[in-house]
């Protein structure tokens, strides 16, 4: 049985990776998720591995692109505005297919913004967010204990595709305490074979070239038809999503990460007051599960998506529901959360609407 | 290929005394006549295979007209994005310290995108070999001002010269890294005769066989030419080579380590 520890989720996401294996940690220091490097800082000389304070995250992602390329497991992490700084260096990443893991612990923008929890970078995080036609593989936590979990997975699912994935977390669960259990980690996941990296041409075998440079666009295209066959394998095998009180709901709330949180609170309240309501959370938010959401969407009166943004899940959810039922968005930005009771207050108005308008699927047999 | 000469007819094994290195493949390069590249290439593979170390060295190519330097070069290399060669090679350098590791940039690369990269590899004393070719131009992108371009020179973005006043003056990185104490060893050579391939080759030699001290950078700056760019011939461009851009970057060692750091 493993220990249960009481910790804030950017050192559980830190202890996390050290027990998967972590080679390499390349960071720069930036609010709201500094305590990954300094916990690294601490722990790695004692433990084995390196870890360095780049000079910039330009400098970090390529590091990290450099010692990925090398066949270390590596990882970096940032927040937002470190996060705009790395986009170049991911979609180098993602085009030489190198695994990597990166975090973004997010804090509200745009611009300098605030340092508070924002889950405003999720159309970067989703959509590419650099240059040219590639995703990583991102993955939403709402708890310290997920914020390790996502670790171990994270690393997982990068080696399996040799593609960058990415935590997308916020700024409240990287500063937030809980209780969390580290799981023991398979060491013969930490090394796996990797014949096509940069160790130094051993006389058996080939020169390793790493390049995301391909001057005939008949080779590019290939090659961009190589990362859109791994990326629809991905969509297909590797969607992941938990459902809450969904069984019997005719109000369905769609969130992720802290946002779900709040939702799960407000089903309570409303479920109090006799309204049926569940939650769906997207646990990969790329790939995005789209199928099962729509399923749902047919069984429900009505769809509220929460977010700490202006709304940028939401398109995704949209797209899933494909107009079946209503969606409607209540969202805060700029640092701030809503309340339950707010999120209540708005289910409720828009609850109205719907039924008011005779769209209840109720009505509707 | 039939368009190739070969110069092998009246020649028997015995007559051999100079061959393409082993580490550098036999394909046909895409460099401009006179260029400097395929010299400094050639050079490297040379010092690559007769240290034996061709199963040991990794390369890093960024951004510039040896972007491509894979295609010549038989080891394992990482293609970089502008100005990040010494992040990648950083990153390479430390999960694998005991492989030879260098960078091969141009002068837009190392000195004006790179140039944080540049001083930070050389304040934490990187150990690993930064080559740096110095032309004063853009190359790849086909001929702007570079930050090492001469006063008054002529580019497709300075098409009335350098003004130093409004456009700086070339900056000399070389200079600037050799106070810090993470470089070892910083010289400043040239290819286009044939003492200076000489020399070259043995600053490279040097450059690498230090690096198995572990004592901090190593920067082999090589001035070179650009013919296509500065719209001369090659020997014009030497010539002009010659004249513009020594003095802004005068030939010789910077920084040698002392005898009793070479243990």
């Amino acid at each position: 049985m493993s220990e249960i520890l009481f910790m804030k989720g950017n050192e559980a996401l830190a202890e996390a990776a050290i027990r998967a294996g972590l080679d390499a940690y390349f960071g720069y220091p930036i609010t709201p998720q500094s305590e990954i490097l300094e916990y690294l800082a601490v722990q790695m000389p004692k433990r084995g591995g390196v870890v360095l304070q780049a000079e910039s995250e330009v400098a970090s992602i390529n590091m990290i692109y450099g010692a990925a390329g090398a066949g270390a497991r590596v990882m970096t992490t940032t927040s937002s505005p470190g996060m705009s700084l790395m986009q170049e260096g991911i979609s180098y990443i993602a085009s030489a297919q190198l695994p990597c893991l990166l975090a973004n612990v997010v804090r509200g923008g745009p611009g300098l913004g605030t340092i508070q929890p924002s889950q405003g970078d999720y159309f970067q995080a989703t959509k590419g967010g650099g240059h040219g036609d590639y995703h990583m593989i991102v993955l939403a936590p709402s708890t310290v204990q997920e914020m390790a979990d996502f670790v171990y997975l994270g690393f997982d699912l990068a080696d399996k595709y040799r593609t960058p994935a990415m935590i997308l977390a916020d700024g409240a669960l990287g500063q937030g305490m809980e209780k969390v259990v580290f799981p023991e980690y398979d060491p013969a996941k930490m090394k796996q074979p990797k014949p096509w990296a940069t160790t130094g041409k051993a006389n058996d075998r080939e020169r390793n070239v790493i390049t995301s440079l391909w001057l005939q666009p008949e080779k590019m295209e290939e090659l961009n038809q190589l990362l859109q066959d791994k990326y629809r394998t991905i969509s297909e095998q590797e969607v992941l999503w938990e459902e809450y009180q969904t069984e019997d709901a005719e109000v369905l709330f769609t969130a992720f990460g802290l946002a779900a949180r709040i939702a799960r609170k407000t089903i309570q309240l409303a479920r109090e007051q006799g309204i049926k309501a569940g939650l769906f959370r997207p646990k990969t938010v790329w790939p995005f599960p789209y199928k099962r959401l729509n399923e749902l969407a047919r069984q429900v009166d009505m769809i509220l998506d929460v977010e700490l943004n202006a709304g940028q899940m939401v398109e995704d959810v949209r797209l899933g529901v494909e107009g079946v039922t209503p969606v409607f968005f209540h969202g805060r930005m700029g640092g701030m959360i809503p309340t339950p009771e707010e999120v209540l207050e708005k289910m409720e108005a828009n609850l109205q609407t719907v039924r008011s308008n005779g769209q209840s699927k109720e009505v509707a047999k | 290929m039939t368009d190739e000469c070969t110069i092998t007819e009246g020649m028997s094994a015995m007559d051999l005394v100079y061959d393409r290195p082993e580490s550098l493949l036999d394909v046909r390069m895409h460099y401009c006549p006179g260029c400097g590249h395929s010299t400094v290439h050639k050079l490297l593979m040379e010092v690559v295979d007769e240290m034996e170390i061709n199963s040991e060295i990794i390369g890093v190519a960024p951004v510039g007209c040896s972007v491509l330097a894979y295609e010549y070069m038989n080891i394992d290399m990482h293609q970089a994005a502008h100005g990040r060669a010494t992040a990648l090679a950083t990153g390479i350098k430390r999960v694998l310290p005991d492989k030879y590791v260098f960078t091969y940039q141009g002068d837009g690369d190392l000195a004006a995108i790179g140039t944080a990269e540049t001083i930070h590899s050389a304040n934490r004393g990187e150990n690993f070999l930064i080559i740096f070719i110095n032309n004063g131009i853009y190359g790849m992108t086909g001929g702007q001002m570079a930050p090492t371009t001469p006063e008054g020179g002529k580019t497709a973005t300075s098409p009335y010269g350098r003004d130093i006043g409004d456009m700086g003056a070339p900056i000399d990185i070389a200079a600037m890294i050799a106070p810090l104490p993470g470089t070892f060893y910083i010289t400043r050579q040239t290819v286009h005769n044939a003492k200076g391939v000489r020399k070259t080759k043995k600053a490279l030699t040097n450059a690498l066989k230090y690096q198995q001290l572990n004592k901090g950078l190593c920067f082999v700056e090589i001035v070179t030419n650009c013919p296509s760019n500065w719209k001369l011939t090659p020997y014009e461009a030497n010539q002009w080579m010659v004249d513009n851009m020594f003095d802004n970057y005068p030939l010789g060692d910077i920084k040698v380590p002392a005898k009793e750091d070479l243990s």
